[in-house]
């Protein structure tokens, strides 16, 4: 076991680079460049030329990955082009709010979409199952920045129920309940989608495991249906799901972009969008390689929850 | 119900529904298990012995699948009327049931050992390490020399012949009175099979436990029981001791059956078989259920449904062959 970590970390050593070549790569082929976004209209080109020398943007493509791995080597993240603020500082400042909104996500998609998906499964073709599954698809659906933006119009415009947005009350203490107060609907809106599509895969793995023939012989020992159903089956089901969680958890990366911005959400996903917008190279390429170790985490992750859960597999 | 029935099956109706339409997949079965005795169910896939078997459990599968009628007296109780608080005592504790798939039928993310021990804690109420030496007592009656290690593997390292040793040692391990046997053999290579039978044989006197065999296989029958339930398209069609079974078979079927077997002495190029199939529960004839395949068949066959009547003391079967009044005819018919 230890072995396979072990070499599945190593693994990941080449995807990172090769993620981190092709995302460098594909940055800079995007038009624009970090001064155009200069305000001072009076600027010369000479000026901008020099500064985009000193900047290190004239050197060939290769030249500036060479640059940039070697100092990511050196655990150096560079500096903003814009603010010119240390860019590792910047993440872990906005990090923990991005981690919270994500954590909190998880946590809802996890309570909510399991046992609905369960109940789905248990009472097929019920009433119960038909709402849930269409609540499901309406959740898959629905775009979450169109979500965001309704629930924020009805819910906190109109009734004034929640905070338009941000993580707590400004110039305030700190305080859990703001803070839980601001949270829910971004961390809500974050998750409806794979809310409703985790109830779905709970629910077609839990009609899978049903009618296997151990379920049937938990039956026959003369368990009650909630043992049968909980101690028997749902294990059983949930092994799949592990996968899918793994592959869940980059989403709310994406996720977060949309959200934080319609929340006003300090995270990286706003920060993310603001860097992209103003060309700010170093920024984008700490917040890709962020991505995909989390990608890469998730996925290694699941693997190895996979061979605790399921004793057939060993590594 | 004499003292030492155990079981008895009376006009057991189950059926299956699908829209509006209901599918008869256990059609008026009635038998009686005694103590101790070892009675074999036989029929072709679709003869609904599995359905009869899961219908005394009270586990056919719902929503679809029903009991409509009759009576399971099980105890002097009729389990067809029993709450579910009351089957979760009997299921596992009085009623046992064996399965055909012994690749599946163990749950693969839990120890043997977790497996044999939940029963006997949830029925007999004792602690974790009790209910661990009795199952460490069981598997080693079921033939298992390294008890201690197999209640420490998980399933998927036995084979099938080793899971369903143990399965017989889970259903066995709360002293059931009656053990249902859904071919137990059937997924298993020969050598294992015959292991697996000696097993059941033994173990049946020891525990004086009845039981319930169903099977296609009239080898298997041969080998272990003491009377025989012939059942064909959901009805039974026939039952006597295994002597009479084999040596005088009253009803078409049953005799087509036997006819299918290899003989020893028998110098066979091809063995007989039965024409046609067996009909769905959507497809039955009007009249007698066999009619379609029955090298006797006569008029009446094809209208009116016959009924099972007792030949003597011991036997009963349902065919107008046997019946008097129509029987001469029947011999005409079958010396033509």
């Amino acid at each position: 076991m230890t072995a396979y970590i072990i070499r599945r970390i190593l693994m990941t050593i080449p995807i990172l680079i090769g993620i981190s070549i092709i995302s460098f790569g594909i940055m800079q082929f995007a038009p624009g460049e970090p001064t155009a976004l200069d305000l001072d209209p009076n600027i010369s080109p000479e000026d901008r030329e020099a500064q985009l020398e000193e900047m290190g943007l004239n050197d060939p493509i290769p030249v500036q990955y060479l640059r940039w791995a070697g100092n990511i080597l050196q655990g150096d993240l560079g500096s903003s082009f814009i603010t010119n603020r240390d860019v590792a500082t910047m993440i872990t400042e906005r990090l923990p709010n991005t981690l919270v909104l994500m954590i909190t996500s998880t946590v809802m998609t996890m309570v909510v979409a399991i046992p609905i998906g369960i109940v789905s499964a248990i009472r097929q073709y019920s009433k119960r199952d038909y709402v849930f599954t269409f609540a499901s698809f309406f959740g898959v659906s629905i775009p979450n920045f169109w979500l965001g933006l309704m629930l924020i119009i009805f819910l906190s415009v109109q009734l004034g129920w929640f905070p338009v947005g941000g993580v707590g009350t400004l110039g305030g203490e700190f305080n859990l309940f703001d803070r839980l107060h601001h949270l829910l609907l971004p961390a809500l809106v974050l998750a409806t989608a794979d809310m409703a599509q985790m109830t779905r895969y709970t629910r077609t793995s839990m009609l899978e495991v049903k009618n296997q023939d151990y379920v049937r012989t938990a039956r026959a020992k003369g368990f009650k249906e909630g043992k049968v159903v909980y101690k028997h089956a749902l294990r059983n089901a949930l092994m799949p799901l592990i996968t899918m969680f793994g592959l869940l958890l980059p989403t709310f990366i994406g996720g977060s972009v949309v959200v934080e911005q319609i929340f006003t959400w300090p995270g990286i996903g706003q920060l993310f969008l603001d860097s992209t917008f103003q060309r700010d190279y170093p920024v984008i390429m700490a917040l890709t390689m962020f991505g995909a170790v989390l990608v890469v985490l998730g996925n290694l992750i699941a693997d190895i929850l996979y061979a605790v859960v399921d004793p057939r597999i060993e590594y | 119900m004499s003292e030492d029935t155990v079981l008895d099956v009376r006009h057991l109706k189950t059926s299956f529904f699908s829209k509006k339409t209901e599918l008869p997949v256990v059609d008026d079965v009635s038998f009686s298990v005694k103590k101790g005795e070892t009675l074999a169910i036989v029929g072709e896939s679709g003869s609904g012995k599995s359905m009869t078997s899961l219908s005394i459990m009270r586990l056919v599968p719902s929503p679809n699948g029903k009991i409509v009628g009759g009576e399971v007296f099980f105890n002097g109780k009729d389990l067809v009327q029993q709450n579910d608080k009351t089957m979760y005592k009997v299921r596992g504790n009085d009623i046992s049931m064996i399965f055909q798939e012994p690749m599946t039928s163990l749950n693969p993310v839990y120890t043997i050992g977790e497996q044999i021990r939940e029963q006997l804690i949830y029925h007999q109420k004792i602690s974790k390490r009790e209910a661990h030496q009795i199952g460490i007592e069981m598997l080693q009656t079921v033939g298992f020399s390294r008890a201690n290690d197999i209640m420490k593997d998980y399933p998927h390292r036995l084979s099938g012949g080793m899971r369903q040793r143990v399965m017989i040692a889970m259903a066995l391990s709360n002293n059931p009175k009656l053990l249902i046997a859904d071919e137990p053999t059937t997924a298993l290579d020969v050598t294992v099979q015959a292991q697996i039978l000696d097993l059941m044989r033994k173990l049946s006197k020891e525990y004086d436990s009845a039981i319930i065999l169903i099977t296609h296989d009239l080898g298997v029958v041969a080998e272990l029981a003491e009377r025989v339930v012939v059942m064909y398209g959901g009805q039974v069609v026939e039952e006597a001791s295994i002597e009479d079974i084999f040596d005088d078979p009253l009803h078409p079927y049953t005799e087509g059956l036997l006819n299918s077997i290899p003989k020893i002495e028998g110098t066979q190029e091809r063995l007989d078989s039965i024409p046609g199939t067996v009909p769905t529960p959507d497809n039955l004839p009007v009249g007698c259920n066999f009619v379609t395949r029955c090298p006797y068949a006569m008029e009446i066959c094809k209208q009116e449904e016959p009924t099972l009547i007792d030949k003597d003391s011991s036997r009963k079967v349902r065919c107008y062959l046997h019946e008097e009044g129509v029987k001469n005819h029947g011999q005409q018919h079958r010396s033509s």
